[in-house]
């Protein structure tokens, strides 16, 4: 009999794991992969190292910065920071077709250039920037959040292209709803990105994890992978345990779920027909170039460049096309700025974001999946370009993941990158010791995720034990 | 435990949860709050600690009285004086 058995081996997993086994909680993570991290992970192909998910941290910080999420979760997990050891961007663009606004991790780069690029909308970006909810406001308690953020855009901003420019990298890291954003959601995006900014481990997103299940296990907590649960098992109006894949029976006192909300609601054996919470419909294709050299040398020092093809920024699930590339991020791991112990990373990477439409990459026969790829690796490389230097006769070695990659790594529903657009903040569901965290229950991104985990672990698993 | 026991452990709790704060300066008399960056999350961690390590348990409408060092250790006093 566990104390918690969570579900999934994820970043939010992981946290909330570590939390547990920290305070002596007999715990067990399920995961039903045969490797770690769910949306954020990483593989090795022919010779090389890939990441799947991570372009970047967000919430970047210093050492010796005591607020805000990174500093949070590092003191909540009694890690140091050397663990994370986050090198910083260099700097990234938001590319439009007549107009570019770049940021670093220092704000007042983008105010100055919202300055000159848009020198009536200053003053009500600086009112904007003022009206910002705080971390501590993001329960959902706040009557803000829930409203419309274009709408409060709107109050502070008159020009349309400077509001589809800001909310084009917010949308792009971290907004399951399509079209618009809640303000909520846009608040913590927006100190995520622009306030705090982008940072990077060297090794990229494996060391995260690598420290997470080492801590974890050292704490005595037990991971178990290729152990997918099948089955909620629910007694008396409680759950009481899980049943794996195999049919092996595993008992617990409480459940804490990061396999999505409408995921874990249809494993509850008390429900038949999962209701409403919509699962969320935005899903991504990654084309990823290895170059044979740096990019820098071809003229690219951009961490990350998001970019939009015209004045107004479409983000929607694409549906009838595989994939639509008239947005999309394009990132470079090697423009982050290394420690000279670290050097640079061995091989110059492209990594370019389109939006996609699981269903159609599902429906595909095997061939043709096989050279969709390809097409459209070619349509993703021939749209960014567009907005940087073309690298395209540097290129020796490819690879692309697809919505269908996406669900293998994380089970969930439509290859939902964000989850639903509805989250439940609170983590509750209809079942009294079964919890959610992860995507669906509120923070997105690496921090955020992880920031879930601890947060749900300690408000449901460690108060009332 | 005598109070000044307890209020080491209590700093030896403050250092495991914040290893980068100065604890040296800290008045007894002053709120946490007021000289660290401590949230509600870090105010958990100190019960949490304390159950861990010495089986105090410190029911939740109590938490008020661990609001400075000196009304931590007074409080802790009677709950630790057997360990």
């Amino acid at each position: 009999m566990y104390d918690t058995i969570i579900i999934g081996a994820g970043m939010s997993g992981l946290a909330a794991g570590i939390r547990l086994a920290h305070f002596d909680q007999r715990v067990c993570i399920l995961e039903r992969h045969y490797t770690i991290g769910g949306l954020n992970s990483f593989y090795r192909m022919g010779g090389r190292d890939y990441d799947v998910g991570l372009h970047a941290m967000t919430n970047f910080a210093r050492k010796g910065d005591k607020r805000g999420p990174l500093a949070k979760l590092i003191r909540q997990l009694r890690f140091g920071w050397e663990d994370f050891k986050l090198a910083e961007q260099i700097g990234s663009s938001i590319r439009f077709p007549d107009v570019s606004l770049d940021f670093t991790n220092d704000i007042e780069l983008l105010e100055s250039e919202i300055a000159s690029r848009f020198p009536d909308q200053i003053d009500g970006f600086r009112t904007l920037c003022g009206s910002l909810l705080d971390y501590s406001d993001m329960d959902g308690g706040s009557p803000e959040f829930m409203r419309s953020a274009r709408e409060v855009l709107a109050e502070h901003l008159s020009e349309p292209l400077l509001i589809e420019m800001l909310l084009c990298p917010l949308m792009w890291y971290g907004n399951a709803r399509e079209d618009d954003m809640d303000f909520g959601q846009f608040c913590i995006m927006f100190r995520a990105c622009y306030l705090e900014g982008f940072g990077r481990p060297y090794k990229g997103v494996r060391v995260i994890l690598k420290n997470l299940v080492r801590k974890f296990r050292g704490l005595g907590g037990e991971l178990k992978l290729r152990h997918g649960v099948s089955r909620i098992h629910v007694e008396d109006g409680r759950a009481v345990g899980v049943v794996l894949d195999d049919g092996t029976q595993i008992e617990g006192k409480r459940i804490l779920s990061s396999a999505g909300n409408i995921e874990t609601m249809r494993m509850c054996d008390d429900i038949t027909t999962p209701e409403v919470a919509r699962a969320g419909k935005l899903s991504f294709i990654e084309s990823i170039s290895v170059l044979d050299r740096d990019p820098k040398e071809l003229g690219f020092d951009r961490t990350i460049v998001f970019y939009n093809d015209s004045d107004k920024f479409h983000w929607r699930r694409p549906d009838d096309t595989l994939c639509d590339a008239r947005t999309g991020v394009i990132c470079s791991p090697n423009n982050y700025i290394y420690d000279s112990d670290e050097g640079e990373l061995p091989d110059g990477v492209v990594r370019i974001t389109t939006l996609a439409n699981h269903d159609r990459w599902c429906e595909l026969p095997e061939n043709k999946y096989l050279a969709e790829k390809v097409t459209q690796y070619d349509a993703a490389v021939a749209s960014a370009v567009r907005f940087m230097p073309d690298f395209r006769s540097n290129v020796v070695a490819t690879d692309v993941f697809t919505p269908k990659t996406i669900r293998r790594f994380t089970f969930h529903d439509n290859g939902a990158v964000y989850g639903a657009p509805e989250k439940q903040l609170d983590g509750c569901t209809h079942l009294p010791n079964l919890y959610l965290c992860g995507t669906d229950q509120g923070f997105v991104g690496i921090v955020g995720a992880i920031v879930s985990g601890i947060s749900m672990a300690n408000r449901h698993c460690l108060m009332d034990s | 435990m005598t109070p000044a026991e307890i209020r080491d452990e209590i700093i030896d709790i403050l250092e495991d949860i914040s290893p980068d704060e100065d604890l040296d300066g800290l008045d007894d008399q002053k709120p946490f709050r007021d000289q660290l960056e401590l949230d509600s999350m870090d105010f958990l961690d100190i019960v949490m600690e304390l159950r861990k390590r010495h089986r105090v348990q410190i029911p939740e409408e109590d938490y008020g009285n661990l609001a400075s060092m000196h009304s931590t250790v007074t409080y802790l006093e009677p709950k630790m004086k057997d360990i």
